[in-house]
Parts: C-alpha cells; structure tokens; sequence
C-alpha cells in the first residue's frame, strides 16, 4: 500500500493546533502507518514537497511571506486544511484588523521598546494591511475550527479523509474552546 | 389673497401666478413676486394680479409665473432676466379675450390633474381661495349627507390604493380601522415623512395646497371614528411645515377642524408632529413609536395600526397623496375616479421625473400610461439624444427597468411582476452613462446607511451586500462572489422585519435580471461598459 | 380556555390563545432558534434566528412574536431556513470582533453555541473589523461592544424587570450600540443600581463581571421565569 504524502506548516499563529495534533499520542504511530510524513515544523525538512496528497495549514495570512507560502503550498497539495481558528477566521491574528497595522507596530516596536526603538524594516516579513483567513487567498478543501481544535476531532477528520471520505466530522468542531 | 391686487371689486385682466414652493423659493421667486409687483406699479399697470401660488410642474426650469387668463408659462424667470421683463410686457398688453391660447405643451398635454387640480392655481396660504375652487364641499357633504359606511363605500368603489408604496386598498384599511372597536380614541395620521432620496410629491402637495390633505384627513377621520390626528412631516420640509400649521390655524378658524366641525356633531384634531430625518421612521410602526416619544423602530405586524396602533389605539395611517385624493373621490363620487386607470390600479400617481431626460419635473399622470409615455411623451426623451439605458422606479426600495420593458404600464401588478415597483413616486431615468452595477451600489449604500440596526438580516445584510458591490465595482470579484451576493440578497428579503429591509435587495436583483451582462463584464473581464467604475486592472486578488 | 390546533412540521400540535408559534414549538419539543428571545421579557423578534414559513403565503414571521391561530401550518425547519439561520448567524460573527478563544464567555456563550449547532465551520463573507470601544467604568461590571450582538436583553431586562432604564439604544444600522444613561460612562450612571441582571441576561461576552478571565464567565441560570409572567410583568 503506497502511503499518503501527508504534510504540515504554519503560518501566523502560535503552533498550538500543532501541540493538538501531537495529543494525538499513541494514536501518531497508528497514522504513521498510513501516511508518510513529507513536510512540517515539527521535523527537519528543508523544503515543501511538489506532490503532497494532504496538509494541514495553521495560522493566519498575516505577512508577505505568509501569502507567499499559502500560495505555494496550495500549488503543490491536493488537499488542504485550514487547520484551527486562526487560519479559519483569524482569530487573535486577526485582532489587529481593527486597530490598523502601523498602530499595532508603533505600540509593540516604539511605545513598549526599551532596546533598538524604531520599526524593523529588514529581516522581518511585512505586515499585510489585515491578516486574511486561508479561504481568502487560496481555496480550501476542508475547515477545522478550534482553537486548538481536539485530538480526537483531528483524529476522526483524518480518519476520514484518508478513507476517502468527505470530512463530515470536521462539522463537529466549535469555534474558540 | 393676493399680493397685488386691482382697486377693490375689479377682478384682474391678467394674473402672474408665480410658483412658490419650495424648488422656485430657493430660486428667489419670493423675491420676484415684490419685484414683479413693483414692475407692474411703475409702468402704471393697474388691472394685473400678482399672487403666490404652489408648484407648478416644470421644476427644472424655475422661477416659474403662470398666466391662467392667456395660458402662457413663463420659465427661468430671474429677478432682472429677460424673461421678467418680456412677462411685464406681456401682462401690461395682454388681452385674455383675444390672445390665441397656446397649445399646452407635450410637458402638460397627456397628465390628468387630480391630486395636482389646485396646485398652481391656489394661493397655499389662503384658505378661502382654496374654498373658492370647491374646498372642503367634500367635508360638508360627507357630514351633512353621508353616513361613515357611506363615505368608505365610495372610497372602496373608487379603487383607491395607497401611495406610500405599499398600495393597499385605501377602502378595505379603512374599514378596518372603523371595525375596530376602542374604549375611547383612534387616530389618523398622515405619513408626511417622504424620504426617498430625489422623491418630492408630497411636499410639493403640502407645499401647493395643505387643505386639500387636512380635509382628505378630515373625511378620514369622520369615516372610521377618529378624533384626533398627526401629520408626521420630516423636519427638512420647513416651508411645508409653515404651510401646513398655517392651513390648521385657518381651518381651525373657519370651523373645518375642531370641536363641532361643520356645525355637527363631529370633532377633530390635528397636530403637526417632526421627523428627524430617519428614512425608516417613514415605515409605520417606526412612525408611530416616533410619535409616542420612543426610538423610532420597527416592530413586527401583526397586530397592524389599525387594530393597534398609536398608544395601543386604532389607528388609521394613509400617506399625504392617498389622502389628497379623498376630497375629490368624495366630490365626484367613487364611480368616477375608477374611469380613470387600468385593472386593479384605478385614478392617477404623481411623479418626481429626474434623471437624463429633457424635462424633468412633478407630473400625474393616469394609472396605465406606459413607461415610454412618461419619458418620452412627457419627458421629452433623453438628454442629448443619448441613448435610453433604464428607468429607476421606487428609489431604494425598487428596481431597474431596461429599454425592452419601455412598454410597461404604470399600474402596480404589472410594475412589480417586472421586477420594480410603483414605489411612492420616485422615477430616474438613465442613459448609457450609467453603469447599472454602479447605480444598484448607491442605493444599497442609502439603504444601508438608513438601516436602523434593529434586525440582524438588515443590519449586517446591507453591509455586506455594499462590501460585495465595493468588490465587483473595483474588479476584485469572482463568480463565487456573485453567487454570495444573489443569496444574500434573497436572505435579505426574505428575513428582514421591515419593509427596508425586505426591500433594500430590489435594486440589486433588478439589475442582475436585466443587466447582468454587465456584472459579468466587471467580474470576468474586469472592465466596465459603461466606463463608470476605475478598475485597477492586473492586481492581484488578495482578500 | 380557548384551544386551537395547528400543524408545525408536519406534526400536529395544540396551542393556547395567546401563545406564540415559540411557546407551542418548544412545549412539543420542535426545536426553532432564538437568540434575542428570553422567556421572561417582551420580545422584539430582531434577531430573525426564528423565522418561520406559514402556509398558504410562505411569508417567513418570527416564532416569538406571533400568536397561534387555529388551522395555521407551519415550516419551523427546512433546507432553506437552515441556510437563512446559517447566513445570520455568520453576518453576526463577521459585523464585530468576536474572538472565542480570548473572550470571558468562551464556552458559555450562546452565538458560539448556535455556530456549531448550525455547523459553521468557517465564513464566506468578509469581516467588517470595526473599531469598538469597552466601557470598564463601572466598579463591578465592564462592556466589550466587540462581543455584542444588539439583541438587546439588557436593555428590556433593565427596564422590564429592573425598572431601572439605564440601558438604551444609540445610533442606527451597523453603529448602533447599547448605551447606558443615554450615553454617559456606566460608571457615572445615576441609574444603574448595579443588580447585574443585565450581565446575567446577556448572550454572549459582551457583558461581564470584572476580574474574570478567558471562559470564566460562568452559565447563566433562567432567572427570569421566576421573577415575571411571559409577557415581562413582575408575577
Ligand atoms: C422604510 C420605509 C419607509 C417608508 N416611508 C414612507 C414615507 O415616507 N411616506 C409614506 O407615506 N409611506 C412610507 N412608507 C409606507 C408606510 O409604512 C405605510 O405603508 C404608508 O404610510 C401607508 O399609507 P398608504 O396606504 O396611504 O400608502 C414607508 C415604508 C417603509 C418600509
Ligand atoms: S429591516 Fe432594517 S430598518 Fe427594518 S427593522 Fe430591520 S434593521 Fe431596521
Ligand atoms: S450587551 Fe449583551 S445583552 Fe446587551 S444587547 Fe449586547 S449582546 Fe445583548
């Protein structure tokens, strides 16, 4: 049996979708024996495969890096999962929506700097003017609200998907938690 | 009663009537009056009347002077123009006996004076001229001669709908009210609160002949049982408003409201109340709980007005042009007005006529005339001999018509089974100039600026319709979007509380009916036929 | 007593004059939505969640503001009003900034509830990301205009039970907001006999007691049916 190219990566968030799916504990190497782990943060893979059969997508569209990796990773994957609440609706990323992104920065890198005062202009990705939900950029196939959304829920959506099923379980999930 | 008069006891050889309703007041036709008046005196003209007069039509050409005795209209009559000078000379050496009547022109020739017969003719501020053309006989005879069943027959067989824009049989609501049974009051209100944008029918009414509405509300009020009234009047209507407590003072006086009225046994009273300006505090719940001093909201129906209304009381609520049509529907009787109509929709609607047409203006014309009539008959085609792109009916809350439906007759059925409707009186009409996606964007923007934020269909709805406008309008939209503004605006309808509400979608999916070519044209090739809307061409589509 | 009998999904059912489509729904166990109704005050049928078809007209009237009437048939659940409810629940979400994960409500909160029980997994529409402000100067209570939804339970469970008339309403379309004392800080308010109902009564996050946390703000208990009839007058 060839095994399913499975991957995973973040975008804007604080890797705790990620801390979820490890709570699948035992339940990983019960996976590991139907998809073969190609991408993702938590090993050491320098670059995103061109055939991905399905990967899991965390964190909001929130600079130009993001856009460009949400973008590239949609290319190459055949299934993608808007992974946790903050690449379905943006979640705390999406807070500085309001506020307006120079506000947010002259606070965090001027206002409340004791070092280095000044807004960074190099090696730090720009900023969007807002950050975006996945489903704003790049199409979506499945979405897993949560934040974080449950091991079990995970689980069962993944379950799903590699049996060839539409992901009805993912209808489960519930926003924040 | 007028400002200029012959010696006592020699009427007039000639009269200028000059238009000072709102549109010609703030063209300074007050000021002409005196100046004409002057003129006249100066030159040693002593058997020419000046007097004021309401609207008289062509509105877009003001000043306007009228001269009923030679039928001659004076137009963009400044104070010191050419045209003030050549109507001195005319009224100084007209002789009404021999001056061949002009032929009216195409403007008046095809519209039916119902509404409008006083308008122009009488002085708004003088009830005995109102009198001396059959004023209140309505009322009289109503009281003297006729039960209230009796009344309201008549308005039933007459066929009068309601032209707030609902147009519900304006007979069957008053029986209803007169049903209705009470421990002690009902009341009549006037919906005076007009707030579409570009619609001006019923200040002009009010402006041009205010007793014609106080003794429609009068009759009313006699009708189903009422003794006391409101005319709720938006306070951006000042000269309206002066018109009006004028006309009650007098009335008052002359014994047509109050106590006894027409020495009988009925009593009457009315108050002028002010809207701020809310467009929904048009829709009659909102009004009502205007009136009673709390936020002006809508509630759900049932229970109606009529049953329930103001302060928990029937409540008879009819807008300033169905009731200006009470008296005569009382004068001539029911069986009259219906000749004039078609089908269900009987009588005649007045019209603001906006838009690129040659003129536009206050007209009233018969239930049944077609759409071309109006525009090209009346208005005198397009501006510029441009070609015709779409008449807008109903503002806010209607639709598009496009060129194909041209032969459309102005009655209720046929304008809504087209998609539009007949609305309270508002008509654009639009050349080629137009984008059609542009044109339903404004109106979403005005209904969603008027949204009263009670219901979450309309609130965020209205929102979100205009954020998806914004995205085809600016190129950024794909047929995913399209899709999304189709339901939504289906949802819209379906679930608001309010008529806003449940309307606000109509002018979005008129033009998607008719124009949607041109939605697709901003979508899948990112360009605007009409040349309207700046589309960035070539970004990248990013939220 | 006057007794009708009516059809609600197909099921037949009997109601009572003066109970609404809501009340006979429920006592037959036929689930219709709600989010602004709250057994114990009025109603203000705003939040449109309980619409339902009545034939012969397939007019679409909300459940809590209208009375039985003998013979009537009533769609309470169909496709098309699962959507509707969907649309309205999402509009909801997008016209503020509701955030579940950091809000004091998250997972006692009654949106948060109603989008998962309609199986909103994410949102089509565009957020509108406005600008609100939270009024935390009241010494027991604060207000995140983020979190609220205008059903407006504050203000009638203020008035109606209270007798206070400290919350209002101010502005119009998507800048309406509840007020307290026509628009002055809470913690000035000359009214306000900080009794708390309105914190107890509010849906969502919006209204809350000062010094909780994340999720801390805890279940709400039905008080309400305790304290007044149906119709929101003290029993
Ligand atoms: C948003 C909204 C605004 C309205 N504005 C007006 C108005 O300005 N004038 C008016 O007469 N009717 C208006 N109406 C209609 C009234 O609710 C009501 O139907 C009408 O006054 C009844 O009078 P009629 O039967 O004589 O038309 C409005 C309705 C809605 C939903
Ligand atoms: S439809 Fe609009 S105007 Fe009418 S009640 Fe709802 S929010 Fe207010
Ligand atoms: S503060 Fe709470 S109770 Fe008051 S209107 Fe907003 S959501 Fe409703």
């Amino acid at each position: 049996m060839t095994k399913v190219k499975f991957a995973t990566t973040w975008l804007d968030g604080c890797s705790g979708c990620h801390m979820s799916f490890l709570d699948l504990d035992e339940r990983l190497i019960e996976l590991g024996e139907r998809i073969e782990l190609v991408y993702s943060p938590l090993v050491d893979f320098k670059d995103f495969p061109t055939d991905v059969d399905a990967c899991l997508i965390e964190g909001a569209v929130s600079s130009e890096d993001d856009l460009h990796k949400v973008q590239m990773v949609r290319e190459r994957s055949k299934v993608l999962i808007a992974f946790g609440d903050c690449a379905v609706t943006t979640n705390v990323p999406g807070m500085r929506n309001a506020i307006g992104t120079a506000a947010v920065l002259e606070r965090a890198y001027c206002d409340n700097a004791t070092h280095n005062r000044g807004i960074p202009d190099e090696i730090i990705p720009r900023l969007l003017p807002k950050a975006l939900p996945v489903h704003h950029v790049v199409h979506i196939d499945c979405f897993l609200p949560g934040c974080p959304p449950q091991a079990d829920l995970i689980w069962r959506v993944l379950n799903e998907l590699l049996d060839g099923q539409a992901p009805a379980a993912a209808k489960l999930a519930r926003f924040g938690k | 009663m007028t400002e200029t008069s012959p010696p006592a006891g020699r009427s007039p050889r000639v009269t200028a009537n000059v238009c000072q309703a709102a549109g010609c007041v703030s063209l300074r036709s007050v000021e002409l009056s005196k100046d004409l008046g002057d003129r006249l005196q100066k030159a040693g003209v002593t058997d020419a009347a000046v007097k004021r007069v309401g609207c008289l039509g062509l509105c877009a050409e003001g000043p306007l002077v009228r001269v009923p005795e030679t039928g001659q209209l004076f137009s963009e009559v400044g104070v010191g123009s050419e045209a003030e000078a050549a109507l001195v000379e005319h009224l100084a050496t007209a002789d009404p006996t021999r001056e061949p009547r002009p032929k009216p022109s195409s403007f008046f020739a095809s519209q039916v004076p119902i509404v409008l017969e006083n308008s122009g003719l009488v002085d708004p501020e003088d009830i005995d001229d109102y009198i001396a053309r059959s004023g209140y006989e309505a009322l009289t005879t109503a009281l003297t001669e006729m039960t209230p069943a009796q009344v309201i027959d008549q308005i039933v067989v007459s066929g009068l709908r309601g032209r707030g824009g609902a147009g519900f049989p304006v007979g069957i609501k008053w029986q209803t009210v007169a049903k209705s049974t009470t421990t002690d009051h009902k009341y009549v209100i006037c919906n005076a609160d007009e707030g579409d944008p570009g619609a001006f029918m019923d200040r002009s009414v009010l402006e041009s002949d205010p007793h014609r509405v106080l003794e429609g509300m009068a009759i009313a009020a006699y009708a189903v049982g009422a003794d006391s009234g409101y005319v709720y009047c938006r306070a951006e209507y000042p000269l309206a408003i002066k018109r009006l407590k004028t006309a009650i003072r007098q009335a008052r006086r002359k014994g047509m409201l109050g106590q006894n009225i027409g020495d009988s046994q009925f009593n009457f009273h009315v108050e002028v109340r002010l809207g701020a300006g809310a467009f929904v505090c048009g829709e009659e719940t909102a009004l009502i709980a205007s009136i009673e001093g709390q936020r002006g909201t809508p509630r759900p129906r049932p229970p109606y007005p009529a049953v329930s209304g103001l302060r928990g009381r029937p409540t008879l609520i009819n807008n300033v042009e169905s009731l200006a049509n009470i008296a005569p529907i009382i004068r001539n009787g029911g069986e009259w007005y219906a000749k004039t109509g078609v089908g269900r929709s009987k009588g005649t609607k007045v019209f603001a006529l906006a838009g690129r047409v040659v003129r536009t203006g206050l007209i009233e014309v018969p239930m049944g005339m077609t759409l071309r009539e109006v525009i090209f008959d009346i208005g005198g085609g397009i501006l510029d001999n441009r070609p015709f792109k779409a008449v807008q009916t109903g503002g806010p809350s209607g639709g598009c018509l496009p060129a194909e439906m041209l032969d459309t007759t102005l009655d209720y059925e046929s304008l809504s089974e087209k998609g539009s409707i007949m609305g309270s009186g508002g008509m654009i009409v639009l050349d080629d100039t137009s984008c059609m996606v542009d044109v339903a964007r404004y109106f979403m923007d005005f209904s969603r600026d008027e949204s009263c934020g009670k219901c979450i269909p309309c609130r965020s709805g209205t929102t979100q319709l205009r954020m998806l406008l914004d995205k085809i309008v600016e190129g950024n939209a794909d047929m995913l979007d399209l899709s999304r503004l189709e339901e939504l605006a289906s949802m819209v309808k379906a679930t608001s509380l309010c008529g806003l509400g449940q309307n606000a979608p109509n002018p979005v999916l008129s033009t998607l009916r008719y124009f949607r070519s041109e939605y697709l044209a901003h979508i899948k090739e990112r360009t605007c036929p009409a040349g309207v809307c700046a589309i960035a061409s070539g970004e990248a589509k990013t939220s | 007593m006057n007794v009708c009998t009516l059809k609600i999904d197909g099921v037949e059912v009997v109601g009572t004059a003066g109970e609404t489509i809501l009340d006979v729904a429920r006592s037959n166990n036929i689930e219709i939505p709600t989010l602004c109704h709250l057994d114990g005050l009025s109603d203000v049928a705003s939040c449109r969640l309980c619409v339902v078809e009545v034939a012969p007209s397939g007019k679409l009237l909300p459940a809590c503001a209208v009375a039985v009437e003998e013979g009537m048939e009533i769609t309470a659940n169909s496709d098309r009003l699962h959507r509707y409810r969907q649309q309205i629940i999402e509009m909801v979400f997008l016209e503020r900034n509701h955030v579940c994960s950091v809000c004091v409500a998250n997972n006692h909160c009654e949106l948060q509830d109603k989008a998962a029980e309609f199986n909103l997994t994410h949102f089509d529409l565009c957020p509108v990301n406005p600008r609100l402000e939270v009024d935390a100067t009241h010494e027991r209570f604060a207000i995140d205009h983020n979190r609220c939804i205008l059903c407006l339970r504050c203000v009638r469970v203020c008035s109606e039970v209270e007798g206070a008339f400290t919350w209002g309403v101010s502005g119009r379309g998507l800048d309406t907001r509840v007020v307290t004392d026509a628009g002055a800080p809470w913690g000035e308010s000359d009214t306000c006999t900080s009794c708390g109902k309105c914190v107890q009564v509010c849906p969502t996050g919006a209204l809350f007691e000062k010094g909780r946390s994340v999720a801390q703000e805890k279940p709400r208990r039905p008080f309400l049916p305790y304290l007044t009839d149906k119709a929101g007058v003290p029993a």
